[in-house]
């Protein structure tokens, strides 16, 4: 191997990325290089995706340094990511689709050159797949994109692909197309190549890894060759220690009649806690939204709603941003207060008042605009929102995503004073901390649910290890 | 899936063809060298009007500000350019930049196109207003010369309507900048990525739909060899009907030039098919809306049969 060849494609140090006060990754040091097929695992917010997109030129570091063998920039560089969540275009031919990221291919004819290497590098890498070049996208399964997308990550393009970043390459591919992928892999870093594996399957990364780091709160702890980890070990590696606090949070409580349970599989009683767990984006969210539509009419509101739903995405489903704290509040309760269809304001007010005394929200007046709060106290003013309606079901979306710690704590504090009033809570976080102190714990992965935990087995370990797929790959 | 889901162009061609069948069922006179260019005169410009219309569609925006543009062009058309041709080539030059430059202000500021256009169908009808207060003007001999040329076996409407619908085709469907474009429309972030940059690739679109908007505003002076300011108002609706109409989607990136050129002739073959109908000109513009609608049913109906299958 040349000298320029076995220099590292892509070296990281002490490299760091801050969004405001959220370090997301916090001084990490990697190098990657011809023939490593490195294994990245971390649970939720460990820093994976900062990582990648680090890596892949998407986003600059706040501070260290990143280099790269030949050029300056990624795409110089030949480092190609293949992400999680489909990012073809859907209108487009598959070959269309190569065209986007392959600009060398040009003037009149450019059709035939991409039809052939789009199906050279589906030949290699999937045989037998069946997918026509000059099928549009969005007439394929999903499988069938998501094959198309690591294809095109893996194609030539004009350069070569030196590294690719995969990043769960394999959620929505089945057991024999995974197989073949994870083959080819093997042959692409035994050619000199080097590959980033980011997957949930543990099977996967112990089948295919050469090395394996561990991300945890945005710092590597642990590197070793693959060889080096057991399964369990890779577990510890990735959880936490401390969770006697929350455990404490935890009270005992009388539990009602079961007044939920889903074709799926969920089920809650009433006055109880139950977190819905797991890696984020494995159904949680569809599972609580299906919930509540379910228990919800789009016809008729109701004077008293069975559940109410608090949103985690603020901006997309949670507040009315022009309106003021007050009406913010108010929403859910209007027709409870109503009288002969028109707003009781002196009703509204008071309601306002009372949740901004019992929840703490910061303001000096519920008149200003919902803007004027901070995301935390914005998020408050939701739970107002949802406690305020006489729903006995709350379903809760992630809903301390960027909320300050002593906003946590309030919030946390009322969760469990309006459980014991017999409030049924369904509650999907991605943060172990909230998890544990629920009285029972469902833990999904790939939309399905993978493990039920409650009492003293309500652990991070056991979350984890019920999170991530612990069969071996066959 | 269905042949009709799969070539959308099918529905199109078939209700331009059941209409066109209707018509000379009426009026057997106008299945003539003559008839044909009289009933479809006045296409060429609602056909460049579409395309213009198309171009900003596929990037997922709309233009609601085509119409006034149109007549603007049409103003300079029957002055400037018929006057002092070297002025009125610039003019029109820098309306097209001014297009451009809308599309890349309109990514930038991440303005809601609907918005931003509507403010400047005002502006550019203004403009007209300004330049022509009443109607008049006169279209430059050598335009006049090329509307109303008559080649031979096929008249100018139709030879007109096959050769925009082929260049067209050729610069959005076929070129690789064309692919590029329709990818900003069916997933912009994936382009961005690539490392393309989104601000001149919206310039573009928005610099394309201005070029066939001057072209089509010169079309119709050609054909009505004077001009007015409110010439072409009702342009803006007919592009956005004629777009859908052949097959092209709101969202998505999902568009056909012929097939938008062919939503154009069936618009302008609905107002004659009503008029050989002898229906009053009052319901006209409703019956031509029960068209619309009947044909985008159609169009609903078979693509919810497709994806089901």
């Amino acid at each position: 191997m040349s000298e320029q060849a076995s220099a590292a494609i892509v070296t990281l140090t002490q490299a760091a990325k801050h969004f405001g006060p959220v370090r997301a990754l916090d001084g990490v040091s990697l190098s990657v290089a011809p023939g490593d097929c490195i294994g990245l695992v971390g649970h939720n917010g460990a820093g994976k995706s900062t990582l990648v997109n680090l890596v892949n030129g998407s986003l600059a570091p706040s501070s260290g340094e990143i280099r790269f063998a030949t050029g300056s920039t990624a795409h110089a560089a030949g480092v190609r990511s293949v992400f999680q969540e489909l990012s073809l275009c859907p209108n487009l031919t598959v070959a269309e689709n190569l065209r986007i990221s392959h600009r060398a291919l040009k003037g009149p004819g450019w059709r035939r050159p991409a039809r052939a290497e789009i199906r050279q590098s589906l030949d290699a890498i999937f045989p037998g797949h069946g997918i026509d070049p000059d099928a549009e996208v969005d007439t394929l399964s999903i499988a069938q994109r998501q094959m198309v997308e690591i294809a095109i990550g893996f194609a030539p393009r004009g350069t070569a692909a030196r590294l690719v970043i995969l990043d769960e390459p394999t959620s929505s591919l089945d057991a024999g197309i995974a197989d073949q992928l994870l083959e080819h892999v093997r042959q692409f870093c035994a050619a000199g190549g080097a590959v980033v594996f980011i997957s949930h399957m543990l099977g996967e990364i112990f089948d295919v890894a050469t090395r394996i780091v561990v991300l945890k709160d945005g710092k590597i702890v642990a590197e070793r060759p693959a060889g080096g980890f057991t399964r369990q070990g890779l577990v510890d590696a990735m959880g936490h220690v401390a969770t006697e606090a929350a455990e404490a949070a935890r009270t005992a409580r009388e539990l009602g009649a079961e007044v939920v349970r889903t074709e799926q599989g969920l089920s809650a009683r009433a006055g109880e806690v139950v977190g819905l767990s797991g890696l984020a984006g494995h159904g949680q969210a569809a599972a609580l939204a299906r919930l509540y539509l379910s228990h919800s009419s789009s016809w008729r509101a109701g004077k008293t709603p069975r559940a109410v739903f608090v949103a985690g995405d603020r901006p997309r489903d949670g507040i009315l941003p022009l309106w003021s704290i007050l009406r913010n509040i108010s929403v859910s309760v209007l027709r409870q207060g109503a009288r002969w269809g028109l707003v009781d304001r002196a009703a509204e007010a008071e309601t306002a008042a009372t949740w901004k005394k019992r929840i703490g929200i910061r303001t000096e007046n519920v008149e200003n605009p919902v803007l004027s709060l901070s995301g935390g106290n914005q998020q408050k003013v939701l739970f107002a929102r949802a406690l305020a309606s006489p729903a006995r079901i709350v379903i809760m979306d992630d809903p301390m995503r960027g909320v300050d710690v002593g906003t946590k704590q309030d919030v946390y504090a009322m969760i469990q004073a309006e459980a014991a009033r017999g409030r049924t809570f369904l509650w999907y976080s991605t943060e172990t901390e909230e998890i544990i102190q629920c009285d029972r714990v469902f833990v999904f992965r790939d939309g399905a649910i993978s493990a039920e935990l409650t009492g003293a087995d309500i652990t991070e370990e056991k979350i984890l290890q019920a999170s991530f797929e612990m069969q071996e790959v066959s | 899936m269905t042949a009709l889901a799969r070539y959308r162009i099918i529905l199109p061609v078939v209700s331009l063809a059941v209409l066109l069948a209707a018509t000379f069922y009426m009026q057997p006179r106008a299945m003539s060298y003559f008839g044909l260019n009289l009933l479809f005169n006045l296409a060429v410009p609602i056909a460049l009007a579409t395309i213009a219309q198309m171009m900003v569609i596929m990037v997922n925006d709309i233009d609601l500000s085509l119409g006034t543009f149109v007549s603007l062009v049409a103003c300079i058309t029957a002055t400037f350019l018929h006057d002092t041709p070297l002025l009125g080539a610039a003019m029109l030059l820098a309306l097209i930049l001014s297009y451009a430059a809308l599309g890349a202000l309109i990514h930038t500021l991440e303005l809601p196109a609907i918005v931003v256009t509507l403010g400047m169908s005002f502006v550019w009808g203004g403009l007209a207003l300004f330049i022509l207060p009443s109607p008049g003007g006169t279209s430059p001999v050598w335009l006049r010369t090329l509307m109303t040329v008559k080649p031979p076996f096929v008249p100018m409407a139709v030879v007109a309507s096959v050769i925009i619908a082929a260049v067209t085709h050729l610069l959005v469907i076929r070129s690789g900048i064309g692919t590029v474009l329709r990818g900003v429309g069916g997933n912009a972030r994936s382009v961005a990525r690539a490392g393309w940059p989104l601000v001149r690739l919206k310039a573009l679109a928005y610099g394309l739909c201005g070029l066939f908007g001057v072209l089509a505003g010169m079309a119709l002076v050609g054909l009505t060899t004077s001009a007015d300011a409110n010439i072409a108002l009702r342009y803006t609706l007919l592009s956005i009907a004629g777009v859908i109409l052949g097959g092209g989607e709101f969202i998505g990136g999902k568009v056909s030039p012929t097939g938008a050129v062919i939503g154009a002739l069936t618009l302008t073959l609905a107002a004659s098919f009503l008029s050989f109908m002898r229906l009053s000109p009052d319901w006209q513009i409703g019956a031509q809306g029960a068209i619309l609608i009947l044909v985008l049913t159609a169009r609903l109906i078979f693509s919810r049969k497709g994806s089901v299958a």
